[in-house]
């Protein structure tokens, strides 16, 4: 915890990554225009959530295997933070179509896959709500957190790249490849890309810590009581 | 072991034969709906919308199906289970059977829908393999939520709410096959198609398998 290298890294990044995403040159293209910046902004929430989901399950994993409560606070922390980058990612994905495509939501089959993410993540804490004992409620989440991130594999990974889809990379869109990205746009685009996974670690390892204290505190009480 | 456990669940819903029929009358009286409340004008159904409602009409009958695998289940009889058998058993019993459930439902349905809105995919054995396919796929995936959901309070709700972000992947590729063999083309464009179902069945049936020991020993 103390080494606190990679939060300074994050910080760093995240400025830059915001300074020379509204600031520098950026390729001129029909239609995107200088739209082109939210690139920077909305695809990192995408790469963001799926390092955190997939986080989330390598620590449900765990928890199954070792049966020790920790696992199961990190597993939940990852998830919440990975939930919020994929509200954001969905977010500035919709203010970004409003411009280019002409509407919010364009059934789009990237854009369907990621609510259908946000949908099982919604699930996972209902399902954590509606269970009482807490050894269970963390053996039950975890069971269905590893299905649920199996079953998403293929809606997001796959069947986006069997359908045309009007994000770049399929179907011969106007606009940029990601194939073809500006090295210019790499320059920002990777940092922020790293920059936002740093930076939801970070919130996750905040969010463990408050709940390690909590429930600390709750043992605590419990003995006072007694 | 598995076909032992099996032939119990067989033998117990031949006993009483409510719930297959509740669920037969429920599937008809769905297709009934639809007819009645889509014959205010003729040809009201296009072939894509009859593969909507078909899809859907079969999620909802398999979700209300399979729900029951494990709700319906009594305390004591977990335990006397959990005695005898290894948990691997049990869920391919329970997976066997539901496929088998499944499938039946699936077929009555189609058929009620020939029935009484009309048959947009003639007889074609693409959609016949992709309607056992997606019972497989229900089965396998429902089977497990609904272990977990019978754990938890408000089963009904949850069962529902765990299942249909699970599933759609399967629908999706369901309902473009459908299109595929509504528009008549040839089979070996499905072929993507009827893989990939193929592969996300074989995926959750491992998961399944995998998973559902944590589930039983609580």
């Amino acid at each position: 915890m103390n080494k606190s290298w990679w939060k300074i890294l994050a910080v760093a990044l995240l400025g830059y990554s915001v300074v020379a995403g509204l600031l520098f040159d950026v390729p001129r293209l029909s239609i995107v225009n200088e739209t082109i910046r939210g690139l920077y902004f909305h695809v990192p929430m995408w790469f963001g959530m799926v390092f955190m989901f997939l986080a989330s399950t390598y620590y449900a994993i765990q928890y199954l295997r070792k049966q020790d409560s920790l696992c199961d606070t990190v597993s939940i922390s990852f998830a919440s933070v990975g939930l919020v980058f994929g509200l954001l990612g969905i977010v500035t994905g919709m203010i970004w179509a409003n411009y280019t495509w002409g509407s919010p939501w364009h059934g789009d089959p990237k854009q369907n896959g990621a609510a259908i993410a946000l949908l099982v993540y919604f699930a996972y804490f209902i399902l954590r709500g509606s269970v009482t004992n807490q050894e269970q409620k963390a053996r039950l989440s975890a069971v269905y957190n590893i299905f649920a991130f199996t079953a998403m594999i293929p809606l997001i990974f796959i069947i986006p790249r069997m359908t045309s889809s009007m994000h770049p990379g399929s179907g011969g869109n106007p606009g940029f490849n990601m194939y073809d990205l500006d090295s210019r746009m790499r320059m920002v685009f990777y940092p922020a890309v790293l920059g936002w996974i740093l930076m939801g670690a970070w919130i996750a390892t905040v969010l463990i810590r408050i709940q390690v204290v909590k429930e600390k505190i709750e043992d605590i009480e419990d003995e006072q009581t007694r | 072991m598995i076909y032992k456990l099996f032939l119990k669940e067989l033998t117990l819903e031949l006993r009483r034969k409510s719930v297959f029929s509740g669920l037969a009358l429920y599937l008809f009286s769905t297709v009934f709906i639809y007819y009645l409340t889509f014959s205010l004008r003729q040809n009201l159904i296009s072939p894509l919308v009859w593969s909507a409602l078909f899809w859907v009409t079969i999620l909802f009958s398999a979700v209300s199906t399979i729900a029951k695998s494990f709700i319906g289940e009594k305390k004591g009889q977990e335990i006397y289970l959990y005695s005898l058998v290894s948990p691997e058993a049990i869920i391919f019993s329970k997976l066997i059977y539901n496929f088998l459930l499944c499938s039946i439902l699936s077929f009555l349905g189609f058929a009620l829908f020939i029935l009484f809105i009309s048959n947009p995919v003639g007889s074609n054995w693409v959609f016949l393999l992709t309607v056992l396919l997606v019972s497989w796929g229900f089965s396998a995936s429902l089977t497990l939520l609904s272990g977990i959901a019978a754990k938890a309070n408000n089963s009904n709700v949850l069962m529902t709410v765990l299942s249909f972000p699970i599933v759609i992947s399967i629908l999706l590729l369901a309902i473009k096959i459908t299109k595929n063999c509504i528009d008549g083309l040839e089979s070996s464009t499905s072929f993507d198609e009827l893989i990939s179902l193929l592969a996300i069945n074989f995926l959750v049936t491992a998961v399944s398998y995998l998973l559902f020991p944590y589930i039983w020993r609580s």
